[in-house]
């Protein structure tokens, strides 16, 4: 047998979190008077995620981009024909990548921000990254599940220790929304492994269900995945959790969590449930649409930086559903796409609040004003992100849009419409944000004294702005990837 | 006429508890108070000899002209009962200890628990099976009085007693009916009867009174008030072996005394009511409450419901289910229940779940390990609890329970806001006053029940065969 290196790549953050555990039992607490922490276990968290991160770039190398159907497939048998079947393909290639980029960033943007029980904090951090990378590699109904949910509680946790005022609240809310849409799912995957005898997913990529179980597997799936996209109207719970949340769980969350609802459509929905997905592809873009538009419309009324980036994030994922329930190529490209820039873009916004709220401690935009006087690194960097998100060409953003508005246009000419709504809209609530805190007079005196970017935050955020950029120029490096694993999804459609 | 090996494949294990016991009141009789703390290593060690009998005999046999029969499946809970009542003395020690009342009768009850509990896996007739069920009975009254100067645990035995005695009454009263219309307290010939309307009556009085013993809606009332009263290693205990051994029984006597199939559409009727009674009580019950026993014993209500979904499921789809779902259950109450009741601060017991506030950073690792078993408990899948629940909902679909499958994952919501609950207080709360050490065995017990509850999940698959074919002897 090879080398299981989707396992490796998988486990090595757990081994580091047991790892950072026991050498601090051993060791015994070395909290301070003042109950902060020795910060050294920052970087050992951090090699951890590097490791994981060079170990997914190995993978990246093995996989053969040329090649159909799942690769580096690992197949061990776990209990009553369940199996442990790990295995990927383009689409969950590129995931993987994004969540081990982005977790040693989150990390990093920890550095000095989090002071308090620091060594849990990492190793939920490590914990949340295998199940993560978990979601994205499994090819079992029943490890799926599993990953998905385990998520679950070390984001719980994430928000609710190091999360602010009321991070409890957002917590649960988090957790219980999220869980009731899972459990449909599971009973979902009960029945389909029931019926197909299997809960291989290939296997069950074949199988064909009848029509009327097809309806309601697809809503019981759709319960899940639409919760944690998240879709009009379910998505209540994703402002509370990003507004409280610390700006690593944010990043994570806005930039990793977010597509497990898209890639699940993508990898399931579609694939298993053919007919069902074109019986509700008028639904979905519905809300898809009411989703785009409602939500930019409320982002721009917002008062807190947070609740504005995650309610443009609840527009932007609108344009993926948009996307994938176009049934085209293009539409399945741009979806992906999106998705992957949306995690950059998005990540790295959260960051760009992160670096003024732990300067000021509040995120209210009225509180900021003229920052480009006396923070002009941070301006450009700000206004980098800004463009991307609103979806200027020559930036990951615009690919993203277009492409799906061109995928849903050929099925829809009424849902593209609205959706380039939702584009204008972005720009106007992304702008407004922009003026408001960055330029203008100084107005409140806290910001004379406060200082631009330094090397911490520019290592979090210039990766990410390389990437918005390079896969804006040339997007075709993604779309090699990601090709054979659409145009598999639509031909299971198409031949389902 | 006396085959002494079709006794000892039988009954072994009861014969050993059964002489252990009484030669345990005689030692206590002659010496006394020097026998207290004695009396709980060996107690442990005897139930844990037993268990290896019940291994050792495999699968089973039949005796005394069919009054008592061992199946594998019944062997199975057998190993598993007597190995938490083990457990739960061995972690009842310290805290007798503390409270002045480390006796050497808390042991010599919980092994005739055990016997009891012996007696019902392996009857095969409704005499045996009362017989077993009142050894059991008894005993618990007096475990749950055991603290005989505190007026909570006073309050708490008699509640029971007289509830369970009525309880009894009625089981007494359905096996009396199915004697008068079939002429038999034998399962066999019970099974073979004809299901007639009397019989019927007789059949659900007897289910009344079963569930009374697993504490299910709506016989389920006395749960929280007991466990509230009762001292904290009783109600482990409660929560554990009893519940395993009963619940079983429950499906055994079910499963092969009424397998008409008009019997079998009543009672799966009936038991589907029960079950999605006690899930939506359990479920709803322990919202409100502040008394860390009293939530637990609605959770413990809500759990019985689920394994109650497994046997209106059926002997074909439910008995391998039962087995996984009941083990996983055991396991992690035994780390939870002994672990959380036994937790200790400043001016006494943790009582309130408020009062655990904090407790992540005073005792990091036993905190851990006690949100594992939570999220074992409540089924979410990071621990074997979620490979129970999924047998039980695949159990209950091929049966075709959808309004109990839906019940089912609706009530599961419900429970994991207050199992979430708890590990919000012990991880987000801010502590009020500082814990005490916990007693060695406790600390072992969760550590190592959380570490059996992740194990099982991923190395589950020879379990999971070993239930299955357990379940298929049943069948046959």
């Amino acid at each position: 047998m090879d080398f299981p290196i989707l396992s490796a790549v998988t486990f090595i953050p757990l081994a580091g979190a047991i790892l950072i555990l026991l050498v601090k039992m051993l060791t015994g607490a070395q909290i301070r008077p003042d109950g902060t922490e020795d910060e050294r276990v920052v970087y050992a968290g951090i090699m951890f995620s590097v490791a994981t991160f060079v170990m997914s770039i190995v993978m990246f190398l093995s996989f053969d981009l040329s090649g159909t159907g799942y690769q580096l497939v690992e197949e061990v048998e776990w209990f009553s024909g369940i199996k442990y079947k790990m295995g990927i393909d383009g689409m969950s290639l590129l995931l993987i990548l994004l969540t081990t980029l982005l977790t040693p960033i989150a990390l990093i943007a920890s550095i000095g921000s989090i002071k308090h029980r620091l060594t849990e904090y990492i190793v939920s951090f490590l914990v949340l990254e295998t199940f993560m990378i978990g979601v994205f590699c499994a090819l079992d109904l029943v490890v799926f599940y599993v990953f998905f949910e385990a998520g679950l509680i070390p984001m719980f946790i994430i928000i609710g220790v190091w999360g602010g005022v009321d991070r409890i609240y957002a917590s649960f809310k988090f957790f219980l929304y999220t869980l009731l849409g899972s459990l449909f799912m599971l009973a979902a995957v009960v029945y389909m492994y029931l019926t197909a005898g299997t809960s291989d997913v290939v296997q069950l990529e074949q199988f064909e269900f009848a029509k009327g179980a097809q309806t309601w597997l697809w809503l019981a799936f759709f319960a899940s995945f639409a919760v944690k996209l998240p879709m009009w109207p379910v998505h209540t719970w994703l402002p509370d959790a990003h507004v409280q949340a610390p700006t690593g769980g944010s990043v994570i969350l806005a930039g990793i969590l977010l597509k497990m609802g898209g890639y699940g459509f993508l990898r399931f929905s579609l694939p298993m449930f053919p007919d069902a997905s074109v019986l509700f592809q008028p639904f979905v873009f519905t809300i898809s649409v009411i989703a785009i538009v409602y939500a930019s419309l409320v982002a721009w009324r917002q008062t807190d930086m947070k609740k504005l980036i995650a309610y443009s994030s609840v527009a932007h994922m609108g344009f993926v559903t948009l996307g994938i329930f176009s049934f085209t190529e293009y539409g399945v490209q741009g979806a992906i796409f999106q998705m992957l820039s949306h995690g950059l873009i998005s990540g790295a916004l959260f960051l760009i609040v992160g670096v003024v709220y732990d300067r000021m401690h509040t995120r209210e935009i009225s509180a900021y004003g003229g920052l480009v006087h006396r923070m002009p690194v941070y301006a450009t960097l700000f206004m980098l992100f800004t463009m991307a998100n609103v979806g200027l060409p020559g930036t990951s953003g615009f690919v993203g849009e277009i492409l799906t508005m061109v995928g849903a246009y050929q099925a829809s000419t009424w849902a593209a419409a609205g959706a380039a709504l939702g584009v204008i809209f972005s720009a106007v609530y992304m702008l407004t944000l922009y003026r408001r805190t960055v330029f203008g007079k100084i107005t409140n005196p806290e910001v004379e004294t406060i200082e631009d970017v330094n090397l911490k935050e520019l290592i979090c955020l210039i990766p990410l702005a390389i990437g918005t950029i390079l896969f804006g120029i040339l997007p075709n490096l993604i779309f090699d990837i990601t090709r054979e694993s659409s145009l598999h999804a639509l031909a299971q459609m198409a031949g389902g | 006429m006396f085959d002494l090996e079709a006794i000892l494949n039988t009954i072994a294990p009861e014969l050993l508890l059964a002489a252990a016991g009484l030669l345990g009141v005689t030692i206590g009789a002659l010496i006394g108070d020097r026998f207290n703390s004695l009396s709980f290593k060996v107690g442990a060690l005897v139930l844990f000899a037993a268990a290896a009998l019940a291994v050792l005999y495999w699968p089973g046999g039949r005796a005394f002209d069919g009054l008592v029969e061992t199946s594998s499946f019944a062997n199975f809970a057998k190993v598993v009962s007597f190995i938490c009542a083990g457990i739960t003395l061995l972690m009842a020690e310290g805290f007798l200890r503390q409270h002045d009342t480390l006796r050497y009768e808390y042991s010599l009850l919980v092994i005739f628990a055990a016997l009891g509990m012996g007696i019902i896996l392996s009857s095969s007739n409704f005499m045996t099976l009362y017989l077993g069920i009142e050894t059991l009975s008894l005993s618990s009254y007096v475990l749950a009085s055991f603290h005989r100067d505190s007026p909570r645990s006073a309050e708490a035995g008699l509640k029971y007693f007289v509830l369970g005695a009525l309880a009894s009454g009625l089981l007494l009263y359905g096996m009396s009916l199915v004697y008068g219309f079939s002429g038999s307290t034998s399962y066999e010939v019970v099974a073979e009867a004809e299901a007639s309307i009397g019989f019927m009556f007789g059949m659900v009085l007897m289910i009344t009174g079963l569930a009374f013993k697993v504490s299910a809606a709506p016989m389920h009332v006395w749960t929280p008030d007991v466990y509230e009263g009762s001292p904290s290693p009783v109600v482990a205990f409660f929560a554990t072996a009893p519940k395993m051994a009963s619940m079983v029984v429950f499906a055994i006597v079910m499963f092969t005394a009424f397998p008409q199939a008009m019997a079998f559409e009543n009672w799966q009727v009936i038991i589907g009511i029960i079950a999605a009674a006690s899930m939506l009580i359990g479920a709803f019950g322990a919202l409100p409450q502040a008394n860390l026993k009293r939530l637990l014993g609605y959770s413990s209500i809500a759990n019985m419901g689920y394994a109650l979904v497994a046997v209106a499921a059926g002997v074909q789809y439910g008995a391998g289910s039962l087995l996984i779902f009941m083990t996983a259950y055991v396991i992690a109450s035994l780390g939870l229940f002994g672990g959380v009741l036994s937790m200790r601060r400043e001016g006494g017991m943790v009582e309130n779940i408020d009062e655990l506030a904090g407790l992540i950073r005073r005792q990091p690792g036993l905190a851990t390990a006690l949100t594992v078993l939570l999220v074992s408990v409540s089924g979410f899948p990071l621990a074997f609890g979620f490979l129970g629940k999924l047998a039980v909902l695949e159990a209950g679909w091929t049966a075709g329970l959808m309004p109990l499958i839906i019940i089912l994952v609706i009530s599961s919501v419900i429970a994991m806001y207050y199992y979430l609950r708890i590990v919000k207080i012990m991880w987000f709360d801010e502590q009020t006053a500082d814990f005490e050490p916990v007693d060695f065995w406790v600390t072992g017990t969760v550590y190592v029940t959380a570490l059996v509850s992740v194990a099982l999940l991923i190395f589950v698959s020879p379990f999971s065969e070993l239930a299955a074919s357990v379940a298929a002897g049943l069948v046959s």
